[in-house]
């Protein structure tokens, strides 16, 4: 090891002996907190369910059987694909994936509206989009469910206004679920798409525009691929929550409406849960977010590449 | 021409909309906390009564009680958690580059990166096959683990913006390395310490899916407890918790505003 001295590369407050005490309590903390319950989590997926909620210490493949394959009420019928947990992980994907979307189309005309407006104001604006942020999840689902539930004031207020006839139902369908989630994480999108704009050089927008590009081209051709990496970051932090919201789909939405964070609570509640299953659906969900990590991560490394225009 | 390429139109009207998406909820139900009637559905003119209910009524010692496990459990967790992100932030950005660099980092925002229902799995299994029961304890260990990645993010942003120079300085004129921390680098990354502390504060009051596995019997945080409460119907008293912890929420980002522009201000 190339020891550098005391003013080397080291840093000049001589912190270099103190790394390890520095860095134990993380490791420590992170390590057996987290990186060891992971860990026994796995292994958990594959022990067999105890009748009161617990575990027998057997090795079997029951969990993720449970979750794949159907073998009939009585388990001897011919083994075919079971469709039930994968349709709600589908449901789940496809939900996580169109609140990205939608958080997409709204969040980006607002981060680069608030990036182009004068420096003074801006601190404002993000004031503003960060309030929402900060407010704690439970209540901004509460107060949304308050807002569009069938005699709540959003119909009223429709109604009164002569738009709607009758109050419609959005409470309990898939619908207000996506409200919900597109509504939880809106601010995740907007602040890293922010922060690329803002670091954005406008000159290249204006070499385009002297190229006779439309302001359409521009934004397609430039702009995007530029301050790609802040959309990466902001779909990845909606995208990511998304696919494991449990108060979303709980308050909101209903029985038909069950995503993975519904189905894996409910294994753990009383006595009629199953850990070894919860685990393993909570293996896969993490398998999810992992390759989609791992999607952000090569479209990081490329956006390091020829995008990076500074 | 030169403002040109900066304007699209209709983006303005879409920040209008998101602003309008985001706080309509907020505002009916702060709205709605002033209502004297019992009912959610009829206006009976402005009162405030629901929360005299909060902290008078049927429900208040349940919700006195949540509140102060919440409060006591962001206190702790919030402190032990910027302590460790503030040692941490220094070995990775003060130390030189070390074998296990880039590990750590990962280590340190895995947190971020497992969602929240896994960990929440993870964490229960884990405190019942080590056989520790839960409770009070088992949700602060919690809050203090997802809290770290949260304080450690504007404390090492913070440390990055601060000249090796005068550590180096103090370490020349015979400052100990504890004198050079606390008298020199501490109070200059003291903007981004306290911007860690109340993010970490704000994200274990928060806390709803984890702590809601941890907890353990008869144990309860304002969350959990609001989340209990709703689950019957939104009666008009969460209505006034509900405007009570976004204050909090408002006074919060609002300090850690003031704290960073003044942090901005200073080298």
């Amino acid at each position: 090891m190339a020891g550098p001295g005391a003013s080397g590369g080291g840093g000049g407050g001589g912190w270099r002996p103190m790394l390890v005490p520095l860095l134990l309590p993380t490791w420590l903390t992170i390590g057996i907190f987290l990186v060891l319950p992971v860990a026994l989590m796995a292994v958990y997926s594959f022990l067999t369910k105890e009748f009161r909620g617990g575990v027998i210490w057997e090795f079997t493949l029951a969990a993720y059987d449970q979750f794949f394959v159907n073998r009939g009420l009585f388990g001897d019928e011919p083994p075919t694909i079971e469709w039930t947990y994968i349709a709600i992980f589908w449901r789940s994907i496809w939900q996580a994936g169109l609140a990205t979307l939608f958080c997409l189309l709204v969040g980006f005309p607002t981060a680069w509206f608030i990036a182009t407006r004068p420096a003074s104001q801006r601190g404002v604006w993000l004031f503003l989009i960060t309030i929402p942020y900060w407010v704690n999840l439970l209540i901004r689902t509460v107060s949304l469910k308050f807002l569009i539930r069938d005699n709540g004031p959003l119909n009223e207020g429709l109604m009164a206004l002569g738009v709607l006839d009758a109050p419609v139902t959005l409470i309990n369908t898939n619908l207000a679920v996506q409200l919900g989630l597109f509504y939880s994480y809106l601010p995740f999108m907007v602040l890293p798409i922010y922060a690329a704009v803002e670091r954005y050089n406008f000159a290249l927008s204006e070499a385009a525009a002297d190229l006779y590009a439309s302001r359409w081209v521009t934004l397609r051709e430039i702009v995007i691929p530029v301050v790609r990496p802040g959309i990466v970051a902001g779909c990845i932090l909606v995208f990511v929550p998304s696919l494991g919201a449990f108060l979303a789909p709980d308050l909101l939405g209903g029985a038909k409406t069950f995503m993975i964070g519904s189905l894996i609570e409910e294994q753990f509640k009383g006595s009629l849960g199953n850990w070894p299953f919860g685990a393993a659906a909570s293996m896969i969900l993490m398998t999810l977010v992992l390759a989609a990590l791992l999607v952000y991560a090569r479209s990081a490394a490329q956006g390091a590449g020829p995008g990076a225009a500074r | 021409m030169r403002k040109g390429v900066r304007h699209y139109p209709g983006f303005g009207w879409m920040t209008v909309l998101c602003l309008f998406i985001l706080y309509a909820p907020l505002i009916v139900v702060m709205a709605y906390s002033f209502n004297g009637s019992t009912s959610i559905t009829t206006w009976g003119g402005f009162s405030l009564r629901w929360y005299v209910d909060v902290f008078t009524g049927p429900e208040a010692p349940r919700f006195k009680a949540a509140a102060w496990n919440s409060l006591t459990i962001a206190l702790i967790a919030a402190t032990v958690a910027t302590a460790i992100a503030t040692a941490a932030a220094v070995a990775m950005h003060r130390a030189g580059g070390f074998r296990g660099r880039s590990l750590t980092f990962a280590l340190i925002n895995l947190p971020l990166m497992v969602p929240e229902i896994v960990i929440a799995v993870a964490t229960l299994i884990f405190f019942t096959m080590v056989g520790i029961t839960t409770g009070y304890m088992t949700i602060l260990i919690a809050h203090i683990t997802f809290c770290i990645p949260f304080a450690y993010l504007p404390i090492a942003a913070r440390l990055q913006g601060i000249d090796e120079g005068y550590e180096q300085a103090a370490r020349d004129l015979y400052a100990g390395r504890g004198q050079a921390f606390f008298l020199v680098l501490l109070p200059l990354m003291l903007p981004g310490v306290i911007s860690g502390y109340l993010l970490a504060f704000i994200i274990s009051l928060d806390d709803f899916i984890i702590t809601n596995f941890v907890k353990g019997a008869g144990m309860e945080t304002l969350p959990t407890a609001i989340f209990g409460s709703v689950k019957q119907g939104i009666k008009p008293n969460i209505m006034a918790i509900s405007t009570l912890m976004l204050a909090v929420s408002a006074l919060f980002v609002t300090l850690s505003y003031l704290v960073n522009r003044r942090g901005r201000q200073s080298p």
